[in-house]
C-alpha cells in the first residue's frame, strides 16, 4: 500500500466526514441547546433527500433543490418541536420516544409518498467526474462535499461566535436557566435551534443523495452514525461535531480497509468507551 | 391494496371448458410490503398477480383465492405469518419470501406443517442442495445464487479475461455468487488475483474502491439493494476504465431505471432480463409496464412465472388440489414456455433454465419512444442447472460457497 | 396499592390460561409472544421504572439469550430434551452476565448519557450478530432444529404457551418481590433523590448496577424462550428498534408498575404483528400510539384510573 493508496483513502475519510458533519451538526446543536435527543433526525435526512428529488422532478433544477428540500424539512422540524415537543419538557425519556414515533411516521409517508424504489440525486454535470492530479482521481464530487461543509461549517461557526443571536444560542447552551434570567427567550431560541438543525440535516440529505442515493431505511441506517459522530466529539459543540466526524470518517474507512471483520463494532465500540470515559465527548462540556 | 383477499369467481371471464365442481385453491403470499423492501414486496405481488389476473383467477378450475401478508423483511415475522396462512386461512401453497434467511426460516415450516412452499425469490444455494433432505414440501422456482455465475466464468474466459479483482457485498448471497463464478472461471484457465467484501449496506466504497489492483483484467461485482445504485457511480468517479462484469442483481431492472450512463457497457449474468427479445417477454413487459408502470424485474418475473407453474400443474389436475406431497411431484415434472424462456425443475427441484449474459445498453426497445437503459441479451446459455457441468455428487461434497469457498489460490 | 390490585392481576392469568387454547393458531402465538416480551419489558420497568434508568439496549440481552440458546441447539444439540432446564440458567446466567460487563461502563452515566451509553452497547451486540459469521451466522442468523421434548412435546404450541405463562408468572412473582423489598425501595429512593441516598450512606453505584445485571438476566430468559418460540435467531432481534420497543411497552403500559409493562407488551405486539395482518397503514397507528402516548398519557395505560379518579374529583 503505497502513499497513493494512503491519499485516497484520506480524501475518502475526509469526505465522508464532511457529509457527516452536515447530519451531526444539526443534532449537536439541537441537543445542545435543547438537550432532546432527536431519534427522528436521520428521518430529516432522508426527507430532505426525498423533497429534493420531487424539486427536481417538478422544476429540473438541483441547484433550487437545495434550498427549497432544506427550508421544507426545516418546517417540519419547527412544527414537530412547537407542536409536540415543547409540551414534553426536559424529558429525555419521553422525548426519545416522541421523536421515534415521528421517525416511524416519516419513514411509512415517504414510501407512501414516493415509493420504495431505491433513487439517487443526479448533480450537475459540473460536478461530476473527477480531478485528475498526478496519479490520483478525486471525484469532483467528493470535493463538492467537503467544500459544502466547510463552507456550512463556517458560516454556523461566524453565526454563533459573531452574531447576537449567536451569543443568545451560546448563552442557551451554557446555562439556560441564567439565560431566561437575563431575559433571552430560551424557547424561541429552541425553536430556531430545532429548526437549523432539520435545516441542516436536510440539507445534508440532499448532498447525500448524490453519494449515497436515497431509499428506504436510510433514515435508520445513518442515524446510529450521526450519533457516534455527536457522541464522540461532544454533545453541543459545533466544533465537536467537526472533530467527530472527521474521526469517525476516516476511522470508519481506514477501519473498513484494514480491518473488514469489524466494521461495525470499530464504529461503536470507541462510542461506548468515549461514553464510558468522558461522557461529554471530547469537546463537551457539562 | 396490499392486503388483498380476493375470491375471483370464475364466471367473470367466459371460462369454457371449466368442470361445474368449482374447487377452490388458496394460495398464501410472503413479501415485505413494508419497511425497507417494501417496494421489491409490492413488485412481487404485482408479478403474481398478474397472472392471476390473466387467467381470471381460475386454475384450470379451481378458484383461487390469493391472500399477501406482510413480513416487513424479517425471518421471525415471516414464519409467523406462514403459520397463520396455514393454520388458520388453510392455505394449500405458501409461496415466496425475499431474502435468503426467510428462505430458510420458511423451509422448515413447510417441513414442520406439511405445506407446500414454493421460493420464487430466496436463491440461497443449499436449500435445494446440501440440505434438500430436510424439505421435501419445498420448491424452488427462482433460482440458485450460483447458477448464472458458473456459465457467466466461462463466458468471461471467452473473452479473454486471465485475472479478475472481485468485489462483492459481505453476506451469504453475495458468496455465493462470487463463488460460482470463481470456481468457473479459475477451472477454465483464470485467475481471481484479489477478493473485496464491502459489508451489506455499505454506502461509500471509499475504502475499497482504491484498493483494486491495478493489473486487473476485469472487475466482477456483486451487489444488492441501493448499493448497487452507488457502487458504479463511485467506481466510476474514481476513473475505472477496465470492464465491469457483474452478478445478475447488480443492474437487474430493480435499480436500472435510476441508474446513469455510468454503467452502459456493463456485463451480468441472470435467468431473466426484461430485453429479452421474445414475443412472449416483449407481451409481458408491455403488460405488466401499462399496469405498473415500471418495467418488471426478475422479482416481479419469477412470481408471474411461479404462477404459471402453479396454474399447469392445476390443469392436470382438472383443478383438483391433490394434496401437499403429490402436488410437490407434478410440479417437479412441470415444463413452461415461461417468459425468461423454457423452465423445468431438476430432481432436486431447482429450475434449469436459460441464462442471459445481458449487457447495459442505451436503447429504445419494444417499440418504446425514448432511449433507456436495457439489459440486451448478448449470449444465451440454455439448459443451466443448480450444478452446471460439475458432478453433483462432487459439487456436494465440497463446501457451500463462502467467504473463504473456493479459497483464494491466486491472491496477490 | 390495595388488594384489588393482585386478585385483578390472577384473575386476568387466570383468563388467559383458559382461554387461549381455545384462539386461532396464530393468536396463541402472538400470546405467546407478548408473554415473552413481556418479561423483558418487566425487567426494563426495573430498571426505568424504580430506578429511573432509561435504556435502549435491552435488545443486546435478549440476543445474547438467544444466540446462546441457538448455537447450544443447533450446532451441539444441547437443550433440546431436559437439558432445556440447563439451557434456561445458562440464557439468565448470559444476560446477566453480559449486562455485568456493560454496566461497568454505562452506570458511570445517568440521564440522556445513560440513554446514548446504552444505545451504543446495544449496537455493538447487533454488530457482532451481524458480522461475526463463524458464530452467529451473520445476517442468515441461525435455525433451531425444533423445539424441545421432555416428557412434553414443546413443538405442540399450546404446550408452549403454558410453559411461557409459566415463566411469566415467575418472572412477574420474582420482579414483584424484588421491588417491594428493602433493596426495591432503595432504588426508588434513588430515582427521586440520588444525591440524598448517597448522603444517606447507600452505594447508590452499587444498587444501580445490581438492577441493570438483574434486567440483564431476565433479558436473557427472554431471549432463551424468543428463540424457541420462532425457531430461528438473526441480528434482526437485536436491532435499535427492538429496543425502543421495549421502552415503548413500559412507558405506554405505565413506567413504575410492572405489570403495566406487561400490558404494553401485549399492545405493542397486537399492533405489529396482528395489525399488520389487516391493514396496509399499521406503520402510522404504531408511530401513532407512540406520539400520542407519550403526550397524553405520561403514566400510560395503568395511570388511566387514577388520572380518572383525579378528573372526577377535580370535577365535583
Amino acid at each position: 500500500m503505497d502513499a497513493k493508496f494512503w491519499l485516497i483513502q484520506i480524501f475518502n475519510g475526509v469526505s465522508y466526514g464532511a457529509l457527516l458533519f452536515l447530519l451531526a451538526s444539526g443534532l449537536t446543536l439541537i441537543f445542545g441547546v435543547m438537550r432532546i435527543v432527536n431519534l427522528a433526525h436521520g428521518a430529516y435526512f432522508m426527507l430532505g433527500g426525498y423533497v429534493a428529488l420531487s424539486v427536481i422532478w417538478a422544476s429540473g433544477s438541483w441547484l433550487a433543490a437545495l434550498p427549497v428540500a432544506a427550508l421544507a424539512v426545516a418546517l417540519v422540524g419547527l412544527v414537530m418541536e412547537r407542536v409536540f415537543l415543547r409540551p414534553l419538557g426536559f424529558d429525555p425519556l419521553r422525548q426519545v420516544l416522541a421523536t421515534v414515533g415521528f421517525a416511524f411516521l416519516f419513514q411509512q409517508g415517504a414510501l407512501d409518498i414516493w415509493g420504495g424504489d431505491p433513487l439517487s440525486i443526479d448533480p450537475p454535470a459540473v460536478l461530476t467526474g473527477s480531478l485528475i492530479v498526478g496519479e490520483l482521481h478525486l471525484p469532483v464530487y467528493r470535493m463538492f462535499m467537503i467544500a459544502s461543509a466547510a463552507a456550512i461549517g463556517l458560516v454556523l461557526w461566524l453565526a454563533i461566535e459573531r452574531t447576537r443571536l449567536g451569543a443568545l444560542v451560546r448563552a442557551a447552551v451554557d446555562d439556560a436557566e441564567m439565560a431566561r434570567g437575563v431575559g433571552i427567550d430560551t424557547s424561541r431560541v429552541s425553536m430556531f435551534i430545532f429548526a437549523l438543525g432539520a435545516f441542516l440535516a436536510a440539507l445534508g440529505g440532499v448532498i447525500g443523495g448524490g453519494f449515497l442515493g436515497v431509499y428506504p431505511g436510510l433514515d435508520f441506517e445513518i442515524l446510529p452514525v450521526a450519533f457516534a459522530v455527536v457522541i464522540i466529539g461532544g454533545m453541543g459543540s459545533l466544533a465537536g461535531a467537526a472533530v467527530g466526524s472527521m474521526l469517525v470518517g476516516l476511522a470508519d474507512n481506514f477501519g473498513k480497509a484494514l480491518f473488514p471483520e469489524l466494521a461495525y463494532f470499530s464504529l461503536y465500540a470507541p462510542m461506548v468507551l468515549i461514553l464510558a470515559v468522558k461522557p461529554t465527548g471530547l469537546l463537551g462540556r457539562e | 391494496m396490499l392486503k388483498r383477499r380476493m375470491t375471483l369467481m370464475g364466471l367473470a371471464v367466459g371460462m369454457a371448458a371449466t368442470p361445474a365442481a368449482a374447487q377452490e385453491l388458496r394460495i398464501g403470499f410472503l413479501a415485505p410490503t413494508t419497511g425497507i423492501f417494501a417496494q421489491v414486496g409490492k413488485d412481487m405481488v404485482s408479478g403474481f398477480q398478474l397472472w392471476l389476473d390473466e387467467s381470471g383467477g381460475n386454475f384450470g378450475g379451481a378458484k383461487v383465492t390469493f391472500i399477501v401478508e406482510d413480513t416487513e423483511g424479517k425471518p421471525p415475522i415471516a414464519v409467523r405469518k406462514a403459520e397463520k396462512l396455514v393454520r388458520q386461512d388453510k392455505v394449500h401453497i405458501f409461496i415466496g419470501g425475499l431474502l435468503a434467511p426467510t428462505g430458510y426460516a420458511l423451509a422448515p415450516v413447510s417441513t414442520r406443517l406439511k405445506t407446500v412452499y414454493i421460493a420464487s425469490v430466496p436463491a440461497a444455494d443449499d436449500l435445494t442442495q446440501r440440505d434438500i433432505a430436510k424439505y421435501p414440501y419445498t420448491v424452488r422456482t427462482g433460482w440458485t445464487s450460483s447458477q448464472p455465475s458458473h456459465p457467466f466464468g466461462e463466458w468471461a474466459c471467452e473473452q479473454g479475461y486471465k485475472r479478475v479483482v472481485t468485489i462483492g457485498a459481505d453476506f451469504a448471497f453475495g458468496h455465493e455468487v462470487v463463488g460460482g463464478f470463481q470456481k468457473a472461471f479459475e477451472g477454465c484457465g483464470g485467475r481471481i488475483i484479489q477478493k473485496l467484501w464491502p459489508p451489506l449496506g455499505t454506502k461509500d466504497f471509499g475504502p475499497y474502491i482504491p484498493q483494486i489492483k491495478q493489473n486487473a483484467d476485469a472487475i466482477f461485482t456483486l451487489m444488492a439493494g441501493p448499493m448497487s445504485l452507488q457502487f458504479p457511480k463511485q467506481l466510476a468517479a474514481a476513473g475505472n476504465r477496465k470492464p465491469v462484469i457483474a452478478g445478475g442483481t447488480s443492474y437487474d431492472e430493480f435499480v436500472l431505471p435510476s441508474m446513469g450512463d455510468e454503467v452502459i457497457g456493463h456485463v451480468s449474468a441472470l435467468q431473466y432480463s426484461a430485453a429479452i427479445d421474445t414475443p412472449a417477454n416483449a407481451g409481458f413487459v408491455k403488460k405488466y409496464r401499462e399496469k405498473f408502470g415500471k418495467v418488471p424485474s426478475y422479482y416481479s418475473e419469477t412470481n408471474y412465472t411461479s404462477a404459471q407453474m402453479i396454474h399447469e400443474v392445476m390443469e392436470k389436475t382438472r383443478g383438483k388440489w391433490p394434496g401437499a406431497a403429490q402436488f410437490v411431484k407434478l410440479i417437479s415434472a412441470v415444463k413452461v414456455d415461461a417468459v425468461r424462456g423454457p423452465v423445468r425443475l431438476d430432481e432436486m427441484r431447482n429450475p434449469v433454465q436459460n441464462i442471459y449474459i445481458k449487457k447495459v445498453e442505451k436503447r429504445k426497445m419494444f417499440g418504446y419512444e425514448k432511449d433507456e437503459l436495457w439489459n440486451t441479451v448478448i449470449k444465451t446459455y440454455p439448459n443451466v442447472g443448480q450444478f452446471w457441468k460439475f458432478k453433483k455428487q462432487e459439487f456436494l461434497k465440497q463446501p457451500v460457497y463462502s467467504r473463504d469457498y473456493p479459497p483464494c489460490k491466486f491472491c496477490e | 396499592m390495595t388488594m384489588r390490585k393482585p386478585a385483578a392481576v390472577a384473575a386476568v392469568l387466570i383468563a388467559l390460561a383458559v382461554t387461549t387454547p381455545f384462539a386461532g393458531p396464530y393468536p396463541i402465538l402472538l400470546i405467546t409472544q407478548a408473554l415473552v416480551f413481556a418479561i423483558i419489558a418487566m425487567s426494563l420497568d426495573l430498571l426505568l421504572g424504580y430506578t429511573g434508568l432509561p435504556s435502549l439496549g435491552q435488545a443486546a440481552y435478549l440476543g445474547v439469550g438467544a444466540y446462546l440458546t441457538a448455537i447450544l441447539a443447533s450446532r451441539y444439540g444441547f437443550g433440546m430434551d431436559w437439558t432445556f432446564w440447563v439451557v434456561v440458567p445458562l440464557g439468565i446466567f448470559a444476560g446477566a452476565a453480559t449486562a455485568a460487563f456493560f454496566g461497568l461502563f454505562a452506570i458511570r452515566a445517568s440521564g440522556v448519557y445513560f440513554l446514548m451509553i446504552t444505545l451504543a452497547l446495544g449496537m455493538c451486540v447487533w454488530g457482532l450478530a451481524y458480522r461475526w459469521n463463524s458464530l452467529t451466522g451473520g445476517d442468515n442468523g441461525i435455525n433451531l432444529p425444533g423445539r424441545p421434548e421432555f416428557g412434553i412435546q414443546l413443538a405442540d404450541d399450546v404446550t408452549f404457551f403454558y410453559l411461557v405463562l409459566g415463566f411469566f408468572i415467575l418472572s412477574l412473582a420474582a420482579l414483584h418481590l424484588v421491588v417491594r423489598s428493602p433493596f426495591g425501595r432503595s432504588l426508588v429512593g434513588i430515582r427521586e433523590r440520588e444525591l440524598r441516598m448517597r448522603v444517606l450512606g447507600y452505594n447508590t453505584w452499587l444498587h444501580k448496577y445490581l438492577a441493570f445485571v438483574i434486567a440483564g438476566g431476565f433479558g436473557g430468559l427472554a431471549g432463551v424462550l424468543l428463540a424457541h418460540l420462532n425457531g430461528l435467531v438473526s441480528p434482526e432481534d437485536v436491532i435499535l428498534t427492538t429496543s425502543v420497543d421495549v421502552l415503548l411497552m413500559v412507558v405506554l403500559g405505565g413506567s413504575g408498575t410492572l405489570v403495566g409493562a406487561a400490558i404494553g407488551a401485549g399492545v405493542v405486539v397486537f399492533l405489529r404483528e396482528y395489525l399488520s395482518t389487516l391493514v396496509p397503514w399499521w406503520q402510522y397507528v404504531l408511530g401513532g400510539v407512540y406520539v400520542l402516548t407519550i403526550l397524553y398519557l405520561p403514566g400510560g395505560l395503568m395511570g388511566i384510573p387514577e388520572r380518572l379518579r383525579r378528573w372526577r374529583s377535580a370535577t365535583q
